[in-house]
C-alpha cells in the first residue's frame, strides 16, 4: 500500500505520462482503499453524499482519525451540526480518543453554528471569517485533511444564496490551492444528489452512501459516482458498520488465477484423509459437505478444525444456527475440547445471525473476521443460513466468499443441510446445485440403508484423486469411527473428478 | 486589540457593539461608517463599538461564531443580536438591534 506519494514523485510522474491519475492519499477505511485504487485524490476536496444515517459523518471521522494517527496526517474537523462533544462520544465507540488527538495537536475541531433567527443581513458581505477560521485551524495542527460535515447548514442559516454559492466555490478553491485533502458531506435531496447541488462545486471525486432496509434487512452501499482519472468500479459496495467502523466489502469478479497449491490440508480424520490420497484436503480448497440432518457434518468439521488447531494453524468457525457455548458442547461427547483451542488463540467460534445484517452486510463480517484473524481453515456451518435473497444473490455471495477465501488460500469446508421434504427443500436444492459447482470438492453424508451407521462418498475432488466407494463410519466418543482397521482399507483409487 | 470608537465619558455603556472586519476593505470602512452613523442617530452617549480585524486577531472569530464579514454583534444589552452585511440599510440594522419592531418595517417597506 502505497501509504504517501511524495510530491517529486508526483511530479515526476506527471512528467512521465500525459494522461495522469490522479495521485491518492489513503483513507484506511477496510476495503474503501481497495475498491477506489488508493484511496480519495489527495489534495482536491471528495463529495460524500446520503441520506440521514448513512454513515456520512462516520466516514468523514475515520478519514480523519486514521489520518492522523496511521499516516502522519493531521486534520481539521469542521462541524456545523453536531457539537464537539457529541463527535467525542460518536468515535469513543470506535475505540478513539478524539480529546486526545485534540490536545496532541494531531486533529483540531472547528465547531461552526450558524443560527438564521439569531442573524439580520443588511448590505453585501462574504464568508472569509469563514476562511479565517479554517484556515486557523488547518495552521494549529499543520492540517493536511479537513472534513467539512455539512457545509449545507450554511444555507439554513445565510439568506442570500448567490453570496453563499460564490463563497462556496471560492471555498473549494481556496482548499484545492492549498493541497487539503478535504471530505465535504452533503445531505441527499429528493431528486439530486444533495440538496443543494454541492456536486457541482466538486469535480473530482463523488461518493454516494446509501442505508436501505428491504424485509427488515438493513443494508448499506457505497457508490463511487464519479473519479476523475482514475478507474473505478460503477458497482455498488455493501458496507458495514461495526465497532471497528466502516467496513467496504470490495466486488470481487471470480479471479481464476489463484495459486493453485499441492499443499494439503489433514481432515482431521485418518480414514477421510487416506480416501483423499492419504494427504487429505487441498489446501486452499473449498469443500462441500452435504447430507440430511443428524448425519456428522458438524463433527466432520471439528475434526477438521481440531486437526489445524493440533498443528498450530488458526481455525474460524462461523457457526449460524449456535451459540459458541451450544457449539461447544455439541463437539464434546465425540472427544473434542473446543475451549483448549479456543483459549490458545488458534480457534476462534463466531456465531451470528445472518438475517439480522442481510446477506451483503453478512458476508463484509465474515471478511472482517477473516482479515483479522488470518485462519489457515474457515468451517461454514452451515451455508443454508444464507437466506435473505433470492437464489442468485445467494449464489452470487457465495462465489465472492469462496472467491475471498481461495486468494488467501484458506481452505473452506462448508456445511449444507439436505432438507427433508418441505417448502424450503426447493429453493436448498437450487441453492445446493449452484454451489457445488463453485466447490473444488463434494462430499455427501447419508444415513446407512439398514439404519444405525452413516456413510460417506466423496463426489468429486477437483485435482486430486479420491477414493470411489462410499465408507462406512459411526459417530463414538472418541469421534468419527469406522470399524475396519486403518491399513484395511481401500486406498484411494485413481478417480479424477473435473 | 482594536480601535475603540466611544462617545461620552466614564458612565459603563448600556450598548456594546462588535464590528468584525477582515482587513481594511472599503466594504469594513462602509460598514463602520454605516454603524456610526446610525448609532449616533439613535444611540448617543449610550453606545460603544470595538472593531476586530480578524486578520490580526483569527482566534476571535469562533468566540462569537463569526462566518461573514462584516458582522456586527450585539454583546449589550443581552440577548446577543448579530447583523452580517455592510449595514447599509439602515432600516434593517435597526430592527436587528431591536430599535424598532418588525411590524414597523413592513409598514415601511411596503
Amino acid at each position: 500500500m502505497p501509504q504517501s506519494t511524495s510530491r517529486a514523485k508526483v511530479r515526476r510522474e506527471r512528467g512521465s505520462s500525459v494522461r495522469q491519475t490522479l495521485p491518492k492519499v489513503p483513507t484506511g477505511i477496510t476495503g474503501f482503499d481497495d475498491v477506489t485504487g488508493g484511496g480519495l485524490p489527495r489534495g482536491r476536496p471528495t463529495l460524500v453524499a446520503g441520506g440521514p444515517g448513512c454513515g456520512k459523518t462516520l466516514f468523514a471521522l475515520e478519514f480523519l482519525m486514521r489520518g492522523a494517527v496511521e499516516f502522519d496526517e493531521p486534520g481539521v474537523f469542521v462541524t456545523f451540526e453536531e457539537t464537539p462533544q457529541d463527535l467525542e462520544l460518536n468515535v469513543r465507540s470506535l475505540g478513539y480518543d478524539l480529546a486526545r488527538l485534540v490536545k496532541n495537536k494531531r486533529i483540531a475541531i472547528e465547531y461552526v453554528r450558524v443560527e438564521r433567527a439569531e442573524i439580520e443581513e443588511t448590505g453585501e458581505y462574504d464568508l472569509e471569517a469563514l476562511f479565517i477560521r479554517l484556515n486557523d485551524a488547518l495552521r494549529s495542527v499543520k492540517g493536511k485533511r479537513i472534513v467539512l460535515d455539512t457545509i449545507e447548514s450554511l444555507f439554513g442559516g445565510l439568506a442570500d444564496d448567490g453570496i453563499l454559492r460564490a463563497e462556496l466555490r471560492r471555498l473549494f478553491g481556496w482548499l484545492r490551492e492549498r493541497e487539503i485533502t478535504a471530505v465535504i458531506t452533503g445531505e441527499k435531496g429528493d431528486n439530486t444528489l444533495t440538496r443543494q447541488g454541492l456536486e457541482e462545486y466538486v469535480s473530482d471525486c463523488v461518493i454516494a452512501l446509501d442505508h436501505r432496509v428491504i424485509d427488515q434487512i438493513s443494508t448499506r452501499r457505497l457508490r463511487v459516482v464519479k473519479y476523475r482519472g482514475s478507474s473505478h468500479g460503477t458497482n455498488e459496495y455493501p458496507f458495514l458498520i461495526d465497532r471497528d467502523g466502516i467496513a467496504v466489502l470490495p466486488v470481487t469478479s471470480l479471479q481464476l488465477q489463484h495459486t493453485a497449491s499441492d499443499d494439503h490440508v489433514s481432515t482431521g480424520l485418518p480414514w477421510l484423509d487416506r480416501m483423499f490420497d492419504d494427504r487429505g484436503y487441498l489446501q486452499g480448497s473449498s469443500v462441500l459437505l452435504s447430507g440430511s440432518a443428524g448425519t456428522g457434518k458438524t463433527s466432520i468439521g471439528g475434526h477438521f478444525l481440531e486437526a489445524a488447531c493440533r498443528s498450530g494453524l488458526r481455525a474460524l468457525c462461523f457457526t449460524f444456527e449456535e451459540s459458541p457455548a451450544q457449539y461447544s458442547r455439541n463437539m464434546a461427547p465425540i472427544g473434542i475440547n473446543v475451549s483448549r483451542w479456543v483459549k490458545k488463540g488458534l480457534l476462534r467460534i463466531h456465531a451470528a445471525r445472518p438475517t439480522l445484517y442481510g446477506l451483503e452486510a453478512h458476508l463484509a463480517t465474515m471478511h472482517r473476521d477473516i482479515d483479522q484473524f488470518k485462519p489457515a481453515v474457515v468451517v461454514v456451518d452451515p451455508l443454508s443460513s444464507f437466506r435473505g435473497g433470492t437464489v442468485g444473490e445467494i449464489h452470487s455471495t457465495l462465489i465472492r466468499l469462496v472467491d475471498y477465501l481461495k486468494t488467501r488460500q484458506i481452505t473452506a469446508v462448508f456445511m449444507h443441510l439436505i432438507p427433508g421434504t418441505g417448502a424450503a427443500a426447493g429453493m436448498d436444492k437450487d441453492i445446493e446445485v449452484g454451489v457445488s459447482s463453485l466447490m473444488d470438492t463434494w462430499i455427501l453424508l447419508r444415513n446407512t440403508p439398514g439404519g444405525g451407521d452413516r456413510e460417506l462418498v466423496i463426489v468429486k475432488s477437483r485435482g486430486m484423486p479420491h477414493a470411489a466407494d462410499e465408507q462406512r463410519f459411526r459417530i463414538t466418543s472418541h469421534g468419527l469411527a469406522t470399524d475396519e482397521p486403518l491399513g484395511a482399507l481401500p486406498s484411494a483409487t485413481r478417480i479424477r473428478t473435473d | 486589540m482594536s480601535n475603540k470608537a466611544a462617545s461620552g465619558h466614564r458612565r459603563p455603556k448600556e450598548w456594546i457593539l462588535r464590528l468584525y472586519i477582515a482587513g481594511h476593505s472599503a466594504r469594513a470602512a462602509a460598514a463602520l461608517r454605516n454603524l456610526e452613523s446610525i448609532c449616533d442617530e439613535h444611540l448617543s452617549g449610550r453606545y460603544e463599538i470595538e472593531v476586530i480585524d480578524l486578520l490580526k486577531h483569527p482566534q476571535l472569530a469562533r468566540g462569537d461564531q463569526i462566518v461573514a464579514v462584516p458582522t456586527l454583534v450585539r454583546r449589550l444589552p443581552q440577548p446577543i443580536k448579530r447583523i452580517i452585511g455592510d449595514l447599509s440599510n439602515a432600516e434593517r440594522v435597526l430592527v436587528g438591534l431591536d430599535l424598532r419592531p418588525r411590524a414597523r418595517v413592513a409598514r415601511v417597506g411596503a
